[in-house]
């Protein structure tokens, strides 16, 4: 049996009363790409807060590898750890150029007095580089990050998450504002990272039909149903709180 | 949009690299023409003139130091006198008791004092208090850095706070006045080492140690922003949260820049205590505080050479328009804030900066009524139209946070 690299035990997150998830155990395992979908309010962000260290959990604890909580950690121990979160409006260092994006992402020492000292050696300046291949940002390398449009942003920060080399990436709406081109070009790429575990939030049904193995659909803060596409699909619950008449026109 | 950008981009980013490095070597000639002239100043200038100078040379180290945690990080400290008074005040501490020779200062008599306190008793020493006036600025700004950016306390709030230290300290100084000299301050120094203070030559070094202190300061500064760290400071003020979760600490770096821009607040006010004689808790109270942040605001942002330029031009001003219009001139120095802020929103460097960019957008307007006027303010060859796009920015904040 594959190792688990993410799990939630019980969590309730309650804001002010309102249960954005409540008693939600959640778990996939290592090296899996996982698709989140659900009406808005079902929790799915949320639930993404909570592994990133973002929200913290009322009840009940969030485990990374089966046995380190993350619980009571700060976000940066926590993307140290190796968990890349991408946001659903795009963030990236609007004053800084595409190439200072992607170097300060690197994966390295981020203590304030190596950073004091670092420089770019050859073989780190290869790897930004095949990023920015990846990412089709070569040619605007020395622009401002806040110059870019609102797709070429989605990819930036989707280049800065591959440059922490993350183990775990949570992805929220990576395909928001891109163009059906990019959208594909998107989830080819999801596919092309095998050794990495991947969480994603989307809303674009067309998306998730053609990328997803496993679906996961969340309702009212908790677990509705979890499979691959068309289990969920045909499955009648899911049909009368989501997906109703747009799963039916589709199919 | 795509396909033009796409195409224009190559045809433009050769010439401008060039560019940029013409820049840079007409901007390291201009800079060693105006460090030459800093220390030939002395056989220019009248005394008169020269302790001036010396005077808005102590404020632009300090201006340095708040250029870097405002302009670069976003921090803005409406407090920043106090560093400066504490350097001062450690310095001014030992001057006084080199001048009683170790006997208890005259205005603790006057105060009712019968006994040196304790915490005067090591100022004695000059190894003592002059690292001292550096370390208690640097410790206490650490110390108060870390409990506020670690309770994520930022933008107006932390500038709320900062004014409130700065009430905190100058009311202790004006309150215990048998320990600091009250609202007096303290003066009447003599010697330092045994050199007379107020003799031309001793002026004339402190002058030029004092430019070359701020030379090293700038040239300290470029080198910080200039590496991955200065990166990292400039990505805190873009989005401080999309830092954690790239792994970073915002708050150790905040604590790192904040301390140092204490410490080079301290440093300045040592080298002012020096060559103006006096220290008073004015100094250090919110209205001296937040004329320090005009100096960095009106010379530009994020520009270093700015806030140099800002701390010396804003004073030279105020110095020459209190002497020729003493009636009504601090109404037209507000004049001038209002017109500098109202013209020159990115100040006069983010001005100088965005110049060329400016220049070739209208050229490109005039040649091709219809054209992409849009792209040459948006490929920054050189750093410099960051400070155009930041107005922006600063604005687009993400929604997320």
């Amino acid at each position: 049996m594959p190792q688990k690299i993410l799990s939630t035990e019980n969590v309730t997150v309650d804001f002010d009363g309102f249960k954005a998830i409540q008693n939600l155990n959640f778990s996939m395992n290592a090296g899996e790409l996982r698709f989140l979908i659900g009406p808005n309010g079902a929790g799915k962000t949320t639930l993404l807060d909570i592994i990133c260290g973002r929200v913290r959990p009322t009840q009940g604890k969030a485990y990374f590898k089966g046995n380190i909580n993350l619980g009571r950690m700060q976000e940066h121990r926590i993307a140290q750890l190796g968990i890349g979160r991408k946001f659903q409006a795009p963030s990236v260092f609007a004053s800084l150029t595409v190439l200072d994006n992607l170097e300060l992402a690197m994966q390295g020492r981020r203590g304030v007095f190596s950073s004091l000292r670092a420089r770019l050696n050859s073989d780190e300046q290869d790897r930004i580089m095949q990023c920015l291949q990846t990412i089709r940002l070569e040619e605007r390398a020395n622009e401002l990050a806040g110059a870019l449009s609102h797709g070429e942003k989605q990819w930036l920060e989707i280049g800065m998450l591959l440059m922490q080399e993350p183990e775990l990436l949570l992805l929220d709406e990576p395909a928001a504002g891109m163009t059906d081109r990019e959208t594909e070009q998107m989830g080819e790429l999801l596919h092309t990272l095998t050794d990495k575990s991947i969480l994603i939030v989307e809303h674009d049904m067309e998306f998730v039909r053609t990328f997803a193995r496993t679906v996961t659909v969340m309702h009212e803060g908790n677990i509705l149903r979890e499979g691959t596409m068309d289990e969920v699909q045909n499955d009648p619950k899911v049909a009368e709180v989501y997906l109703g008449r747009r799963v039916a026109d589709v199919a | 949009m795509n396909d033009a950008t796409v195409v224009g981009t190559p045809l433009v980013a050769a010439p401008e690299r060039t560019q940029a490095r013409t820049i840079n070597k007409a901007q390291w000639i201009m800079g060693a023409l105006l460090v030459l002239a800093l220390l030939l100043a002395p056989f220019v200038l009248s005394d008169f003139r020269l302790s001036l100078l010396a005077r808005f040379l102590c404020y632009a180290i300090l201006a340095l130091g708040l250029d870097l945690i405002w302009g670069y990080t976003g921090i803005l400290s409406l407090g920043h006198g106090v560093y400066f008074g504490l350097g001062a005040y450690c310095m001014a501490m030992h001057l006084k008791l080199e001048a009683t020779k170790g006997q208890m200062p005259d205005f603790m008599a006057w105060s009712g004092v019968d006994k040196m306190p304790w915490f005067w008793q090591p100022f004695r020493f000059a190894w003592f208090a002059i690292p001292a006036a550096i370390i208690v600025p640097t410790v206490l700004a650490a110390i108060l850095g870390y409990c506020t950016f670690r309770s994520r306390i930022k933008g107006v709030f932390f500038s709320i706070l900062s004014q409130a230290l700065s009430i905190v300290v100058v009311t202790l100084f004006v309150g215990q006045q048998g320990y600091t000299g009250g609202t007096n301050g303290m003066t009447n120094y003599k010697t330092l080492f045994g050199y007379d203070l107020n003799s031309i030559s001793t002026q004339h070094f402190f002058y030029w140690f004092t430019a070359l202190a701020l030379v090293g300061v700038y040239l300290l500064s470029r080198w910080l922003v200039a590496g991955r760290l200065g990166k990292i400071l400039i990505a805190i003020r873009d989005g401080e949260n999309r830092v954690r979760y790239t792994g970073y600490d915002p708050v150790m770096y905040k604590v790192f820049i904040y301390a140092l821009s204490a410490s080079l607040a301290g440093l300045a006010g040592i080298l002012f205590v020096l060559q103006v004689g006096l220290i008073t808790p004015t100094e250090m109270d919110i209205v001296h505080s937040i004329k320090m942040v005009l100096w960095v605001a009106l010379g530009g942002r994020a520009t270093l050479t700015g806030a140099v330029l800002g701390a010396v031009l804003v004073n030279a001003a105020e110095n020459a328009l209190s002497e020729n219009y003493p009636a009504i001139w601090s109404f037209l120095m507000g004049g001038l804030f209002l017109v500098s802020v109202l013209f020159l929103p990115q100040g006069l460097m983010g001005w100088f900066n965005t110049l060329p960019a400016t220049i070739r957008a209208k050229r490109a307007k005039k040649s091709e009524p219809r054209g992409w006027t849009s792209h040459a303010s948006r490929n920054p060859g050189s750093q410099h139209d960051a400070a155009a796009a930041r107005d922006t920015t600063d604005a687009a904040e993400n929604p997320v946070y």
